[in-house]
């Protein structure tokens, strides 16, 4: 293995020599989306205190592609930029039946945006990015090998019981966040329920290091010729390591398939015989499509793979436990600072559940066309793959995992619906998307909206706006030119938000738009702000 | 009219996930005369007896 693994040191810690703790919040597990969680709260202003129970990143790469929104909430986390210079950006698939090339994509046909459609990255280094920037803020507390043992709530708090070697102890918090990973033992503690269901087949994972002029692209076989009926998955991970993914069928034994003389002739038939390769690391695995039925309970909240699982195809696992994690911290902010409801807090519930289901979807959907369950599944399946060399409407059908984009929060009561007319993809609930810009805060809109509620004006800022960036909640306001204004330098943000003179988009501090109007009424404005963040 | 094969459908998996689901439970004897009853139900519908010829030599090219 060439990565070498960080240790993080335990510590004893002051309450197991009488000193007594209560936290604002408490984050159990320092994974992905467990660090997203604690550094948007502590760059927030609210103590965080992360319990693991392990001391050290993540053992092998396992989630390895990262997406344009995970890096775009990473920007403002302080871990953007060397999460994509570390990682290895693509845009390109190709997908092959046989031999042939069935077809290929381009995920990002545009430009005018800061990232690319996705990185690729071991899950250890992301990891040791987001510990670094988590290890530099000082309201956020780190503490390694303390296990919890013990959750209890009440209306008050929730009562936390943590095991070190030294022995145990107790800390009381107002809110837990749970992201300690598909085998929750927090979800377990309470008994909490996590329906769905097993698929019933066998996948190889090799990482391997490998010097190669293979280009930076996803490359997916169909029934290749080195591995009849299965099919393949390459990816290129940062630091030459290459990522293969061998389906393995249900009748696999996975103790004969983990060893590497099983290993290497799959991966020599695949390579040829010259190529020379050192395995790095390799699971075999079967997956999960599972959810909880509420990712809030009372002071808890499940966040990642602790709420929802889904099948590899589509990357949807990790890019939605973030997107988890930026939805629920802004909400926990406001509430914490007195400046919102509890209720705010359900609409974690109702806007990440409605996104899980559509991963849930999608990628049972991909894992059904590259496994199909039944001969005329298969049938159908060889057809679509058979007529997309030549048809164009059948490569639209081919479904090797349609890759993590952000859920569009269209039925969230956050939301105020549309009075006027609007072209595009900007509609309440989306994403709001990046452009090239000109100003003080830099050279991308995302930039200049940030993590508070912002107001994109075009063109002028009427003397009555102005008000909006000192209420309680501020609404920092960002014109897209006029005087003063940021410069729209190649014309895309007023083509991406169909914006004139006057038009106006309300954006939540996750970056999603909440609210759009054709001409700016403050009144309006403070109506949406207060539906957003659920007043009463 | 010539035979359409550029992208016309709206939501190409919620169709496909329908067609997979339209065989849900069937016997492989089952399927085949379901799919033989929906390639009737469609070419009726279609009408056009130059495009049902095209549809019929695309679908058998490259199949020996």
């Amino acid at each position: 293995m060439s990565y070498a693994y960080p240790t993080y040191g335990y510590r004893r810690p002051p309450e197991l020599d009488g000193a007594v703790r209560h936290c604002s919040v408490i984050v159990v597990g320092a994974g992905p989306v467990g660090l997203t969680a604690a550094i948007d709260l502590a760059q927030r202003g609210i103590p965080v205190l992360v319990l693991d129970d392990d001391d050290t990143v993540s053992v092998g790469s396992r989630a390895i592609c990262y997406s344009k929104r995970t890096l775009e909430i990473l920007d403002r986390l302080g871990c953007g930029e060397p999460i994509a210079a570390k990682g290895v950006s693509w845009n390109v698939g190709k997908v092959y039946q046989g031999e042939a090339l069935a077809y290929r994509f381009d995920l990002l046909p545009e430009s005018g945006h800061h990232r690319p459609a996705f990185v690729n990255l071991q899950q250890y280094h992301f990891e040791e990015c987001l510990v670094a920037r988590a290890q530099a803020l000082p309201s956020l507390e780190l503490r390694w090998r303390h296990k919890v043992t013990g959750v209890a709530q009440d209306d008050a708090r929730v009562t936390v019981t943590v095991s070190t070697a030294d022995g145990d102890y107790t800390l009381t918090c107002d809110w837990l966040v749970a992201c300690d990973g598909a085998r929750s033992p927090v979800r377990h503690m309470l008994g909490l329920d996590f329906e769905g269901r097993v698929f019933r087949d066998r996948f190889l994972i090799a990482d391997i290091r490998m010097t190669s002029d293979f280009p930076a692209e996803r490359r997916f076989w169909f029934d290749p010729p080195f591995h009849p009926n299965q099919s393949v998955l390459l990816h290129r991970q940062a630091d030459d390591v290459w990522r293969v993914d061998f389906q393995l069928g249900w009748d696999a034994d996975p103790e004969l398939e983990r060893q590497p003389e099983r290993i290497v002739p799959r991966l020599r038939a695949m390579l040829g015989p010259d190529a020379r390769f050192t395995l790095e690391w390799s699971s075999v695995y079967t997956f999960q499509c599972r959810r909880m039925q509420k990712f809030r309970h009372g002071r808890l909240f499940f966040a990642g793979d602790s709420a929802h699982l889904v099948s590899p195809f589509g990357a949807r696992g990790a890019n939605s436990g973030i997107q988890d994690a930026d939805n629920l911290v802004w909400k926990l902010d406001l509430v914490q600072r007195g400046l919102a409801p509890s209720a705010l807090l359900d609409t974690y519930d109702s806007e990440r559940v409605a996104a899980a289901d559509e991963n849930l979807k999608n990628s049972t959907r991909s894992t059904d066309f590259i496994t199909p369950k039944s001969a005329v599944s298969r049938t159908f399946r060889d057809a679509v793959l058979a007529l997309a060399r030549r048809h164009a409407f059948a490569r639209r059908l081919v479904n090797s995992g349609r890759l993590s984009v952000p859920a569009v929060l269209t039925g969230s009561p956050l939301n105020t619906p549309d009075g006027d007319a609007f072209d595009g993809a900007m509609v309440p609930g989306a994403v709001a998307a990046d452009a090239p810009v000109d100003g003080p805060r830099g050279r991308w809109l995302l930039e200049h909206l940030g993590g508070e509620f912002a107001l994109l004006v075009f063109g002028h800022t009427p003397p009555a706006a102005v008000a909006l960036a000192d209420a309680p909640i501020p609404c920092r306001i960002v014109q897209i030119g006029g005087r003063g204004g940021l410069a729209d330098v190649e014309g895309l943000v007023a083509a991406r938000y169909d914006g004139r003179d006057g038009t106006s988009y309300l954006v939540r501090p996750d970056q999603h738009v909440c609210a759009r109007w054709r001409s700016l009424d403050p009144a309006r404005v403070r109506a949406a702000l207060a539906r957003a963040t659920a007043q009463p | 009219m010539k035979l359409l094969t550029s992208p016309n459908l709206a939501e190409p998996d919620d169709f496909y996930e329908a067609l997979i689901e339209m065989h849900r439970d069937l016997s492989d004897a089952q399927s085949a005369l379901v799919n033989a009853k929906l390639i009737l139900l469609l070419a009726n519908h279609v009408g056009d007896p130059d495009v049902l010829r095209a549809a019929m030599a695309a679908a058998r090219e490259d199949v020996a």
